[in-house]
């Protein structure tokens, strides 16, 4: 299987290339390569979790170059299962892209595939430095996607996204920078046995690196304060790039859950599990904003954007628990999240995209073509997203109030996530009736040119409401995988023999 | 050296610190740009400060300079670049769409033609 690895990285890489350099002109061609590669993506990327469900962590050395010395991918059950995530969402993405989208501007396919390659390599990388060239990867694609058919509301949006994305990448070097001049490491799992072995003297420098490093996965995460990217960006993105961007905000989630439990986990000594005392705060008043911009949100859009921060805000809640049980809730949330979230985007653009020139303003406007049956999507996407039963956001939102229950700040948990979710009911119960109940009872209605019955984009929302009903079915084997999942996040000599030997465990005093 | 060296690295961050937060993406640009040069010194200074030394690792050599550091410049170098690149064809094309060279679209004090969407 060790070859295989690679693969979600490579095959993104060539198509890529292979689109922008061979058939930029056939934009038939590009959807057929361009979905073709997703396709195989998705099947390569099972396999991957199929075979991470029934072995213990496998490494990957680039160029066959030692650990620690070269860089490593490591395939594990979290990796596995962020990039078989990705590929599905992807998948979803092109469908919808191609029956219109992909049209309105150059080389959509090219920057969605290099998008795909930088996020799974962001995903399976075990070097820290690496981490950042993939992070530069998805971000350079997800400028061109976000700029995709550009306008004025998108390029400002875009000048913003890009610099503060540009500050954070800078940050990023910085806490490398430090982290790697005490520790003499980018490799993780080595950085996991200097950092608990670090020098008193060095001590301080470690935890001021680690703590910038913090700051900019949060960046990406849209954690409070660092958010205020994140609502202009999604809402004047194109629809299918605000869906795959449900992926990104999951990136910065991940490499919190990857590098503060790995290096920074119970065996750090002194720096055992660093960011805690910081997520769980700044996550709660996450939530709280979110929702609070969904109940005062006036366009669609911009509801469905602060809905992501707040369900970002209850990931990150699970996460900064840092707890088995937590974390286990936490991913199964993140899974739900990703859909819920880019399946409202999807949806959203088909009701704008009939809405003629109301736009996605939350004003009532005549009666506008399969209204009804965009209710019935709209409305099971709302429910996915504010976590009512019977879909996966209520299991999930559930699963992280039990996990909690330890927890000191049980209190706070429980009411933030409760109240919370009755504003998200509030936002979206309003939103929905405005546009699809009074809007019925208003005169005219509102002719637009176009396929009136797009076979992509409706199968494309289908799916990834789909997604939601999948992980609603399969509750019971998705969560006995997390927990498996959990179980090897906190088991960090697993990560750390796959990557570096059993001689490095020594070192690791286990 | 040291001090030269990290005095720099704090001359560059402020300037490009003051230069990022103003409104018009012109002097955004040029911070970004002294940021990255700020960023680029300070990792080569994170494997030590030493002058002639060789890069390498040779048999029989004891001192020597750290090549990890000189490789991340490497890279933080060539992605720093493209990105203001990028950074500058970005606000040449919003100056144009927008009709001005303000970051959030509109001059300061003046309200937006469009009113507030949100």
């Amino acid at each position: 299987m060790g070859d295989w690895i690679v693969v979600p990285i490579v095959l993104p890489a060539v198509m890529a290339a292979l689109i922008v350099l061979a058939v930029r002109h056939y934009i038939l061609l590009q959807r057929v390569f361009s979905i073709t590669a997703t396709v195989a993506l998705v099947a390569v990327t099972l396999s991957l979790v199929i075979f991470a469900n029934g072995n213990g962590p496998e490494m990957y050395a680039l160029s066959d170059w030692p650990a620690p010395f070269g860089i490593v991918l490591v395939l594990d059950r979290l990796s596995a299962m962020m990039v078989f995530l990705t590929s599905i969402l992807g998948l979803g993405v092109v469908l919808f892209a191609s029956s219109e989208w992909d049209k309105r501007g150059k080389h959509f396919h090219a920057l969605f595939q290099f998008q795909l390659m930088g996020v799974n390599g962001a995903f399976l990388t075990g070097d820290l430095f690496n981490l950042f060239v993939f992070f530069e990867v998805l971000l350079i694609a997800s400028y061109g996607l976000m700029l995709h058919g550009a306008g004025a509301d998108r390029l400002k949006a875009g000048m913003q996204y890009v610099v503060v994305n540009l500050t954070g990448s800078a940050l990023f070097l910085v806490g490398v920078g430090m982290i790697y001049s005490v520790t003499g490491t980018l490799n993780m799992a080595d950085l996991a046995i200097q950092v608990a072995n670090i020098a008193p003297g060095d001590a301080a420098l470690l935890r001021a690196g680690a703590l910038v490093l913090l700051l900019v996965f949060c960046v990406k995460a849209a954690m409070v304060p660092i958010h205020f990217w994140l609502p202009g960006t999604y809402a004047n993105a194109p629809a299918p790039v605000a869906a795959l961007f449900a992926i990104m905000t999951k990136v910065g989630a991940y490499s919190v859950l990857r590098v503060y439990s790995l290096a920074f986990g119970d065996n750090a000594g002194d720096m055992a599990w660093l960011a805690q005392p910081y997520i769980l705060p700044a996550a709660l008043i996450t939530i709280a904003v979110g929702m609070i911009g969904v109940l005062a949100a006036k366009r669609l859009n911009n509801l469905i954007a602060f809905a992501v921060i707040g369900s970002m805000g209850t990931l990150l809640t699970a996460i900064g628990l840092f707890t088995p049980e937590s974390i286990s809730a936490g991913l199964y949330y993140l899974l739900h999240s990703t859909f819920s979230a880019a399946a409202l985007f999807l949806i959203a653009d088909l009701v704008v995209s009939r809405r003629g020139q109301f736009g996605d303003s939350l004003n009532t406007a005549p009666v506008f073509h399969q209204s009804g049956f965009l209710a019935i999507l709209f409305f099971i996407g709302a429910i996915g997203m504010a976590g009512m039963p019977p879909l996966s956001g209520f299991i999930g939102k559930l699963q992280i109030l039990d996990a909690s229950r330890d927890s000191d700040a049980m209190v706070w948990i429980w009411s933030v996530i409760l109240v919370t979710s009755l504003m998200c009911i509030i936002g979206f119960g309003r939103a929905g009736s405005v546009l699809f109940w009074k809007s019925a009872s208003a005169e005219g209605e509102i002719v637009v040119e176009g396929a009136k019955w797009p076979v992509l984009p409706i199968i494309a929302a289908c799916g990834m409401l789909g997604g939601l009903f999948a992980l609603t079915v399969f509750a019971g084997p998705i969560s006995s995988y997390l927990n498996g999942t959990a179980d090897q996040i906190f088991d960090t000599s697993q990560y750390i023999r796959a990557v570096l030997g059993d001689g490095a465990l020594a070192q690791f005093g286990q | 050296m040291e001090f030269l060296v990290a005095s720099s690295i704090g001359l560059l961050t402020t300037c490009g610190t003051y230069l990022l937060l103003r409104g018009r993406t012109f002097p955004v640009v040029i911070g970004l740009a002294l940021l990255s040069y700020a960023v680029n010194v300070f990792l080569f200074a994170m494997g030590r400060l030493t002058i002639n030394m060789p890069p390498i690792l040779r048999e029989g050599v004891t001192e020597y300079t750290d090549p990890l550091p000189q490789a991340l410049v490497l890279t933080a170098i060539v992605i720093s670049f493209g990105m203001t690149a990028l950074i500058v064809v970005l606000s040449i094309r919003a100056y144009l769409e927008i009709g001005n060279d303000h970051v959030d679209g509109q001059p300061v004090g003046e309200p937006s033609e469009a009113g507030d969407k949100n």
